[in-house]
């Protein structure tokens, strides 16, 4: 069986509130069939507003969505067949548990039974069976939450979009719920489309991460990849934790570059510099960097400890290194051992490759 | 659920009731003392006059007091065969006294009010009295007129006896005591007051719908507009609301006159002729229309606070989830603003069933309300107490609908914002 890999595709599609300035910029982007992919953002960049074109209640200024090979633009919202989780649940609350899911079902006038054995189905998948008399105000917000899931999976859609659905929840509901709605999604094979704020959310549950920046998806892949391989500056600081430095080219041969700080020289792994003379931002992973290294490493410098903070499973360093006072390390709290104290100057090493010389922005 | 079989103890060994009741006494005392003013105030401006002139709706002493003789004699008569001389002269005496105090007026005034033609045989009684000698004061009160020895009159005169009465109520429903003690209606041209409690229900249902049916959008508008359209149209809500009642029903009069603008303008687009204009005012249109138009803020604001709270993702997911914006808005954001519906609709029936100065000024004869003919009583006829007994029962009737409220919709799903 071949999966459709255009299950859906924005094709150029633009989108302005105003006529002036465009919140989504030319947007290309496929999706496949049972694909778990991720909008990822910081407020205002957009992502919300290509969910609700997905849904209907936006329409794209020019371009085109397509959900399995159709043009939907002109569809209305109820006739999508797309389900749907608010970011406030948006539960009716004066519908019990049950009626709530019934909803969808009664308005696709399935018969009673069916509906019934469905609305099972669904609450079962959700752990809350013997809920469905309960009204949405006696639930607590994970219970609501996980309603809300239910109800936009009870009808069988084909495609489910979550809109920031664990922003109201508590840190610790919030990681049980990721892991949920991934078993529930590996169970069952819909189309999810998730938007989130939060990295880690979009890094635990997808297969694919769009991250989106000014209107524009600055990275679509893995998660793996959009934390290893950032492909501009933006990605890598918007992903994970990051020490820069900002130089310029001063020599590109075989794969590496030489970059010119204000008083050192470091080599780094050219991603979007061509030649010389190019200003760049070097970035790299604090764990990549390493304190006394005892392999033979392209970078070795040393640096003053500015400030140790404790945190449990590792100690996070600041270091004044190469004129960067901001150069963070996590150090293992294994290797208490160390010479980690403030004040002391430390030897820290990381490998060319790791340090990927980017867009300067 | 224990601490009925075993009772708790502060550290100090007081039981904790006691010791919790000491300490919120002074407490108590303060915030007493806070409203005291208020409560006194209250009590004095309002609950003792209000309950004094509904008092006056059952009160019947005056009568009473006027003849104390006559009606202990009358306490042994049965009412079929004319008084005896005894309740005469009880009569004769209790009579001299009162025109002695110049009152015997109002005492006919009182028994007019329980048969006609008491007038003018009191009038001829006080004048033949003076000459009246001692003793069968019988054969020389009946002397006076025919009427004095119909005995339909006295009984007329014992149906006064009691010091309480609910005649006047039977009256605001057009019924009355008949001379065998049966309560029956007036005849049928003279039952005015069951035409004017329909006409006031009627008017205040139809106000009701029409306020509904015009707030209902405005409101959604208004919780859904954004803010900087929103502002602009609470002001046009609300503007009217600042202006005096008065001013409001004299635009009104100037609007809906024969002569008047709303009429120039049917006649300017041709759809009545100028000959045929339309009345519109001094009937039931101009009380429809201008109630309508003064009580629409009233069904606005209640509507208003409600949908506010209404999350515009309620009606996305209804849509999401398969519903036709019509059933997305049957089935959830409508049962949604019931509460809301529910107030407005209270809060306007219940101002409209009681409403006074517009229908008195628009409504001419077919448009006024039972609150203007209580205003009548209150100011014409001074029959305060009949006046007073329509009031409580339009009061009775407004509580009437809000205990059917209640049992039907639920006083707790009610959101006045």
């Amino acid at each position: 069986m071949s999966v459709n890999k255009e299950f859906v595709k924005f094709d150029k599609v633009d989108k302005s509130y105003d006529g002036k300035i465009l919140v989504v910029k030319d947007l290309q982007l496929d999706i496949a069939e049972g694909e778990f992919i991720t909008m990822l953002g910081p407020s205002g960049s957009g992502k919300t507003t290509c969910l609700m074109m997905l849904a209907g209640f936006e329409t794209p200024t020019n371009g085109e969505i397509y959900l399995d090979g159709n043009a939907i633009s002109s569809i209305p919202p109820h006739k999508r067949g797309i389900g749907m989780v608010f970011q406030n649940y948006a539960l009716f609350p004066h519908m019990t548990v049950y009626e709530n899911l019934a909803f969808p079902l009664r308005v696709r006038k399935i018969p009673k039974d069916e509906a019934d054995k469905k609305i099972d189905k669904a609450l079962s998948m959700v752990s809350l069976q013997g809920f469905a008399s309960r009204m949405p105000g006696q639930l607590s917000g994970g219970q609501q939450q996980r309603v809300a899931v239910a109800r936009s999976l009870v009808f069988d859609p084909q495609l489910v979009l979550m809109d920031e659905p664990l922003g109201a929840l508590d840190k610790n509901l919030r990681e049980s719920m990721q892991y949920e709605i991934k078993h529930i999604h590996e169970s069952i094979g819909v189309t999810v489309v998730y938007v989130t704020h939060d990295q880690s959310e979009a890094l635990t549950m997808s297969n694919r991460i769009a991250v989106f920046n000014d209107g524009k998806v600055q990275q679509l892949s893995s998660p793996d990849e959009l934390y290893e391989k950032p492909v501009n500056s933006f990605v890598a600081e918007f992903i994970g934790e990051n020490n820069t430095f900002n130089g310029e080219v001063s020599d590109i041969s075989g794969g590496k570059c030489k970059v010119k700080l204000a008083n050192a020289e470091i080599m780094a792994n050219p991603i979007s510099v061509k030649s010389k003379g190019e200003k760049t931002k070097v970035s790299l992973r604090p764990e990549r960097a390493l304190i006394n290294p005892k392999d033979e490493m392209d970078n070795i410098h040393n640096g003053k400890i500015e400030e140790v903070i404790y945190h449990g499973d590792h100690t996070r360093v600041r270091i004044n290194l190469l004129g960067n006072p901001e150069f963070i390390l996590k150090v293992p709290n294994s290797s208490a051992n160390l010479d980690i104290k403030l004040g002391n100057v430390i030897k820290i090493g990381w490998n060319s490759t790791d340090a990927r010389a980017l867009d300067p922005k | 659920m224990s601490s009925e079989t075993k009772q708790i103890l502060t550290t100090d060994g007081i039981p904790l009731e006691v010791s919790l009741k000491k300490a919120e006494k002074k407490n108590k005392i303060k915030a007493f003392l806070l409203v005291a003013p208020l409560l006194f105030f209250l009590i004095i401006t309002y609950v003792f006059p209000i309950g004094d002139m509904l008092f006056r709706s059952v009160d019947d002493k005056m009568v009473t007091q006027m003849l104390p003789k006559t009606f202990k004699a009358m306490e042994s008569w049965d009412g079929q065969e004319l008084p005896e001389e005894e309740v005469f002269a009880a009569f004769h005496e209790d009579f001299i006294k009162l025109v002695e105090d110049k009152r015997e007026g109002k005492l006919s005034t009182q028994l007019n009010y329980t048969k006609n033609g008491f007038k003018s045989i009191i009038k001829k009684l006080r004048r033949a009295s003076k000459k009246f000698e001692e003793g069968n004061y019988k054969e020389q009160i009946m002397s006076v007129h025919k009427r004095w020895a119909d005995v339909e009159y006295w009984r007329a005169i014992q149906r006064r006896a009691p010091e309480f009465t609910g005649q006047k109520y039977l009256k605001g429903m057009d019924m009355y005591v008949n001379e065998e003690g049966k309560i029956v209606s007036v005849e049928e041209d003279r039952r005015i007051h069951r035409v004017l409690w329909l006409r006031t229900l009627e008017i205040a249902f139809f106000v009701t719908v029409f306020c509904f049916l015009m707030a209902y959008p405005i409101a959604h508008l208004l919780a859904t507009l954004p803010m900087k359209y929103s502002n602009l149209l609470m002001i046009c809500v609300l503007l009217p609301f600042w202006t005096s009642l008065l001013v409001r029903t004299a635009s009104w009069m100037i609007l809906l006159q024969q002569q008047g603008i709303v009429n120039d303008f049917f006649v300017g687009i041709g759809l009545v002729a100028d000959d045929n204009r339309p009345e519109m005012m001094y009937n039931k249109t101009g009380s429809y229309v201008a109630m309508t138009q003064i009580l629409l803020p009233f069904m606005v604001l209640p509507l208003y606070s409600v949908m506010k709270t209404i999350s515009p993702s309620l009606m996305r997911a209804g849509k999401s989830l398969g519903g036709t914006p019509f059933v997305a808005f049957w089935k959830v954001y409508f049962p949604l603003t019931i509460p809301g519906i529910g107030a407005g609709c209270l809060l306007v029936f219940i101002l409209a069933i009681g409403y006074y100065i517009t229908p008195a000024l628009v409504g001419g004869a077919s448009g006024t309300l039972i609150s203007n003919q209580i205003a009548f009583h209150m100011k014409s006829t001074l029959d305060w107490s009949f006046a007073s007994a329509m009031g409580l029962m339009l009061l009775s009737g407004v509580l009437v609908i809000y205990w059917l409220y209640n049992k039907i919709v639920g006083i707790d799903n009610i959101k006045l914002g």
